[in-house]
């Protein structure tokens, strides 16, 4: 039997229940998902796509490179780049239509920490409140 | 929810509605089906299809689609005209109970198997078994509110839960099953056009006044709430928005009607994307941004119970690929220095943007929400802790409601019951109903990268009643179109007889067979929720 280089407890990112999961790791591949039996919401049961549904997490597909378009096409760019030039045109349309002319949408898949700070960047740096996501849908 | 998982299996009573608990949350259907088959508990389950959990219910009422408030006001009509309200906590407890009186007089049984297609008599006994238990609990989800009257549907079953006095103790309350890991937690941190964290209102002066004082900002937040999403994309067609950044979405597949998505994000201004794959929305964006997988990161989801718990990081970073909250930051950083850069007046200083961890993160958040307060990520480890949590010694809050409500007294909503937007008729004669299935989730983009998963389930298929099928000449594993006044769809037909008559029943984990290509418009107009639940559609054997 393979034996983990480590086991790291962590929180699932299918759906609302919140199952607790040990992700076993074996040269930094996701080989092997059990759960502790104490776990608050799951007593350690996990659904079909609990413990089989992550070789999106080694996918060749993952993104590895900012991409900016140029000529119609998206093409890598470097972080520097992609980010000012981000940062650029969201300041000009805010001064060219008002910051409600900009959009946020934030993420129930992304953690709180990473949605309060979005959502500071819509409130706080542009100043629109137009700021939602997918909790409809 | 109101209430917590522990105590799902303490409930008597379990009335489960626009839920399908087995596909869409299924370690949750564990719970359910344990207090069947071990407590002995009763399920009521309202829902037109024949789902699974019907194998473990004492009742299965199947309304027509849409009929939702028509058969609970007509429960809450037999559970007073019978004298099963419970008196005493109503009068403790609630207010407005005269108004729902007046509001369901003639919301006879009769008129609910009329309006509703339950049998009267079935409908007598659901109030009967919901009213006289000791603890009661209801399971809603999508099934409920993606409606054109959602919160309408929302409202009735808290109507049942304070007709009974179902709040407040274990295994009952009123309890929606929220769908992603986090969007509990997405709303709480201000994922919203109309809160900050915590719910504290933008109208409100002083709560804007705290933000902006903590964060130091050069802008002021407005006090007029914001667009929705389905508000943002007619915003782009009409040129009021002309920007949109998009964090790990994927609204070309799971918003509805999306030709018109479409034609929005092509022509928008600018689109940021960032995601971990370049999906349908990246696909279309002017700059994405690569961020990283749940394993590759720190900090906090909070699941259906309101319990935040720890995500930890398993895996280093890939490629060129940052940690979202590294992303953030540094559009942050840079924003405020152009700001400070291109004022000409005095304004305040912009705050820095640098935080140690997303730790340091979360303590920002605490500090400025009071439900949070008592809440760090220390204190998480390993069980983490539901909200409300107002201070460090504080244990959390795993009943909501106990002594009174949020708002003082519950409040009953008198409410009429409405038609849905668009109901089938001799062009479009089908209901199309979406949902989840167990194997796949939400657009796709991780559950059918999952070799396993794809291998079980490899396609969308087009559910229809088998009755149906054999009327229209159509057998299990033909090619058939579904159509609706949006779009089409294209798909290999599954006969079933877990289907009602008339219903054809799509999940959109699938680009190939795209239901959300055939949804409509309409919303809820309070909740601005799509429709999902409820389209006319015609089908056709290619």
């Amino acid at each position: 039997m393979i034996k983990p280089d480590r086991i790291v407890a962590t929180t699932c990112p299918y759906c609302g229940v919140g199952c607790t999961l040990n992700l076993h790791i074996k040269e930094n591949v996701v080989y092997r998902v059990t759960s502790p039996f104490d776990a608050p919401a799951n007593h350690g049961n996990l659904c079909v796509k609990g413990r089989f549904g992550y070789d999106f997490i080694h996918s060749k597909d993952r993104l590895t490179k900012p991409l900016m378009r140029k000529d119609g096409e998206l093409a890598p760019a470097k972080w520097d780049g992609a980010l000012g030039h981000v940062a650029e045109r969201l300041l000009e349309i805010r001064d060219k239509y008002g910051p409600d002319s900009i959009g946020f949408l934030l993420s129930a898949k992304c953690t709180n920490e990473e949605n309060y700070l979005l959502q500071k960047v819509a409130r706080g740096l542009i100043g629109t409140n137009n700021v939602d996501h997918c909790a409809r849908l | 929810m109101t209430n917590s998982i522990a105590d799902i299996h303490l409930a008597e009573v379990l009335l489960v509605t626009g839920s399908n608990t087995t596909e869409a949350h299924p370690v949750i259907s564990l719970e359910m089906k344990k207090a069947v088959r071990q407590r002995g508990a009763k399920l009521i389950l309202i829902d037109p299809r024949e789902i699974e959990l019907a194998d473990f219910a004492t009742l299965h009422l199947r309304p027509r689609s849409g009929t939702d408030v028509a058969l609970l006001n007509s429960m809450a009509h037999v559970i007073i005209g019978r004298g099963w309200a419970k008196e005493e906590f109503i009068a403790a407890r609630t207010e407005n109970f005269d108004a729902l009186r007046e509001a369901v007089k003639e919301s006879t049984p009769q008129w609910g198997e009329d309006v509703t297609g339950v049998p009267a008599e079935m409908i007598e006994e659901a109030a009967q078994v919901y009213s006289q238990a000791g603890s009661a609990a209801i399971f809603w989800a999508m099934g409920i509110t993606q409606s054109s009257h959602g919160v309408d549907n929302v409202q009735a079953l808290a109507n049942l839960a304070l007709l009974t006095g179902n709040f407040g103790k274990p295994g009952s309350g009123v309890n929606p099953l929220r769908g992603q890991n986090n969007v509990q937690g997405a709303c709480d941190m201000g994922g919203l056009p109309n809160v900050l964290t915590g719910y504290q209102q933008v109208a409100d002066e002083n709560a804007r006044a705290k933000f902006e004082n903590a964060w130091q900002t050069s802008v002021k937040i407005p006090s007029k709430p914001g667009l929705t999403v389905t508000e943002m994309m007619n915003g782009v067609l009409d040129g009021r928005i002309k920007a949109l950044y998009i964090l790990g979405e994927n609204p070309m597949l799971s918003d509805p009607n999306t030709n018109h998505v479409k034609e929005a994000l092509e022509k928008i201004e600018f689109l940021v994307a960032q995601d971990i794959f370049l999906n349908e929305t990246a696909q279309l964006a002017h700059v994405v941004l690569p961020g990283v997988s749940f394993a590759e990161k720190e900090g906090t989801f909070t699941n259906t119970e309101r319990r935040v718990q720890l995500v930890r990081a398993a895996l280093p970073v890939r490629g060129d690929a940052r940690r979202d909250l590294d992303i953030i930051c540094d559009l942050g950083q840079r924003l405020s220095r152009a700001d400070a850069k291109n004022s000409s007046d005095a304004i305040r200083p912009v705050s820095d943007w640098n935080y140690a961890d997303a730790a340091a993160v979360w303590d920002e958040i605490a500090a400025l929400t009071p439900s949070l307060a008592g809440i760090s990520h220390e204190r998480l480890d390993p069980r983490g802790i539901q909200w409300p949590c107002p201070a460090a010694d504080h244990p959390g809050t795993p009943i909501l409601h106990k002594e009174k409500f949020t708002r003082g007294l519950g409040k009953f909503t008198p409410l009429v019951f409405r038609e849905p937007m668009e109901n089938p008729d001799s062009e479009y004669p089908f209901t199309l109903n979406t949902g989840r299935i167990l194997q796949h989730w939400h657009g796709g983009t991780m559950s059918r990268r999952s070799e396993g998963l794809d291998w079980v389930v490899p396609e969308g298929e087009i559910q229809i009643n088998d009755a149906d099928g054999e009327r229209l000449g159509i057998a299990s594993g033909e090619m058939i179109r579904v159509a609706s006044r949006r779009g089409e769809a294209t798909g290999k037909a599954r006969l079933t007889d877990k289907l009602p008559r008339g219903m054809v029943f799509m999940n959109f984990h699938f680009a190939e067979v795209p239901a959300n290509a055939l949804t409509g418009d309409a919303v809820d107009p309070v909740a601005k929720i799509p429709e999902y639940k409820v389209s006319a559609v015609k089908i056709e054997r290619i």
